[in-house]
């Protein structure tokens, strides 16, 4: 460890491990941080990704693939299922993955490409000067050390304190966090080629449970929960229930928890001399609360800008802003339109929710994005065009091919 | 004054309740929650955490 780096990076998540990755390809001088002693422990996520997008990103590799998935099924309250597969030659569009040991080897790829890696190292608070983010302040092992940085880039998860520290508000309401609860489970019988969704108010207020198949006899079952719904009963308590009354026999061998942010796009996420990056930066989806491909897009971005504001010996908010501009322009547009779904989807009661699903019989889906359900619940329900208006004029202004 | 009781035995360190924590008054440090003297004990932890592993003192 020295006590200058051109980028420090907080956080050896997806989002940070790209950042980390992108900027040290560039040439750049990076320290990658993590507070943990084990990169991508403990899991808290369901480990869903799109296969298209993972690809760009990094090569495929088994040791972190556990399942390939062609559809989805989705459950409405009164049990009426919906089935979304992909009809592409050579099969699977989605994979469930191994995040312990993909996290690991993403930070590994930051490690190749140059930047220093530490873990059991924790940010402790920013070093600024003259109005500009100039390092961090982190403990590792307990012992104290100042680091000092032309740039920061927080990807501390949506515990997320770099942001606060510098003066960005990304603090969470409890209707802007599914709170999640999750277990690995033997002998479910699922077949492992589809992805499962459970909705209604009674198993999941405003969210859903999700079955994933992680190979073998193994499966991700997990639920999220509107923190806004939770108290009384918290995401483990419904978890328990569901899993009690389906699966009783079937075995947990691990317990996984964990908030998601679904509060939409933050206001800011640079400051002069940091950007904000993933969770922290509120990029998980408001809608299907993924977040890998939308941190590690916004990672590939700020390593990328990192790199151009340095060149240009200017880290202020006026050279940083080509990163906001970057992700509110790809991952931040599909972001807005997730909101505007999951504003609607959270009002919905569970007699709603199985109209729709009925008005979806006899549909035949060839696709398992989003878009597509959206569509075909449009033209089945014209109260809910109404509602998602915002939703569509968006749309068409982007789809050209939408109203085909 | 601690003002909320974190059960060390029940929580599974996720940090959600950091996410929620209006005044920053909470830091996941590895494998537990920290809480500073800022707690205002509002409860907003306690209501999230998804195993209940928060209590907030009277």
């Amino acid at each position: 460890m020295k006590s200058e780096y051109d980028v420090v990076v907080i956080g050896a998540g997806p989002a940070g491990s790209v950042a980390a990755k992108t900027a040290a390809q560039k040439g750049l001088d990076v320290l990658l941080i993590e507070k943990r002693q084990e990169i991508g422990d403990p899991v808290r996520c369901a480990e869903g990704v799109s296969k298209a997008w993972l690809k760009k990103h990094i090569d495929l590799d088994e040791r972190w693939i556990c399942a390939d998935v062609k559809g989805s099924r989705i459950y409405s309250p009164d049990g009426t299922m919906i089935e979304m597969a992909e009809e592409i030659s050579g099969g699977e569009v989605g994979y469930v993955l191994e995040r312990k040991i993909f996290d690991r080897a993403l930070a590994f790829e930051s490690a190749k490409a140059g930047a220093e890696v530490m873990v059991k190292t924790r940010a402790t608070g920013l070093i600024i000067k003259n109005g500009f983010v100039q390092g961090v302040k982190i403990s590792h092992l307990g012992e104290k050390h100042d680091i000092h940085a032309k740039l920061v880039i927080g990807a501390d998860g949506v515990e997320s304190k770099v942001g606060r520290w510098a003066g960005i508000d990304t603090s969470l309401k409890p209707s802007d966090i599914e709170t999640c609860a999750q277990y690995l489970m033997s002998g479910t019988g699922i077949d492992q080629e589809y992805c499962y969704f459970y909705l209604g108010n009674e198993i999941a207020p405003a969210g859903y449970i999700w079955i994933f198949p992680k190979g073998g006899d193994l499966a991700n079952v997990g639920i999220g929960i509107l923190g806004s719904k939770s108290g009384s009963k918290h995401a483990i308590d419904y978890l328990n229930e569901f899993v009690d009354e389906k699966y009783p026999d079937a075995k947990i061998l691990e317990i996984d928890v964990g908030g998601v942010p679904v509060s939409g796009s933050v206001e800011k996420t640079i400051t002069n001399g940091l950007m904000l990056v993933g969770d922290a930066a509120r990029h998980s989806d408001p809608i299907t609360g993924g977040g890998i491909i939308n941190a590690m897009e916004a990672g590939k971005y700020a390593g990328e800008v990192a790199y151009n504001a340095i060149s240009k010996g200017d880290v202020s908010t006026k050279t940083l802003k080509e990163y906001e501009d970057k992700w509110r322009s790809t991952v931040g547009y599909e972001i807005d339109n997730s909101l505007i779904v999951k504003d609607t989807f959270i009002k919905f009661t569970d007699k709603e929710l199985n109209s729709l699903a009925h008005s979806l019989k006899g549909v035949d889906f060839n696709s398992m994005s989003l878009i597509d359900l959206l569509y075909a619940l449009f033209r089945a329900n014209k109260k809910l065009l109404w509602d998602l208006r915002s939703l569509f004029k968006n749309v068409v202004k982007y789809e050209i091919d939408f109203e085909h | 004054m601690v003002t909320i009781n974190v059960n060390k035995l029940k929580c599974g360190y996720c940090g959600a309740c950091v996410g929620v924590c209006p005044v920053g008054a909470l830091e996941l440090v590895e494998t537990w929650i920290e809480v500073n003297a800022t707690c205002t004990s509002c409860g907003m932890c306690a209501k999230i955490c998804p195993v209940g592993a928060i209590e907030v003192k009277k």
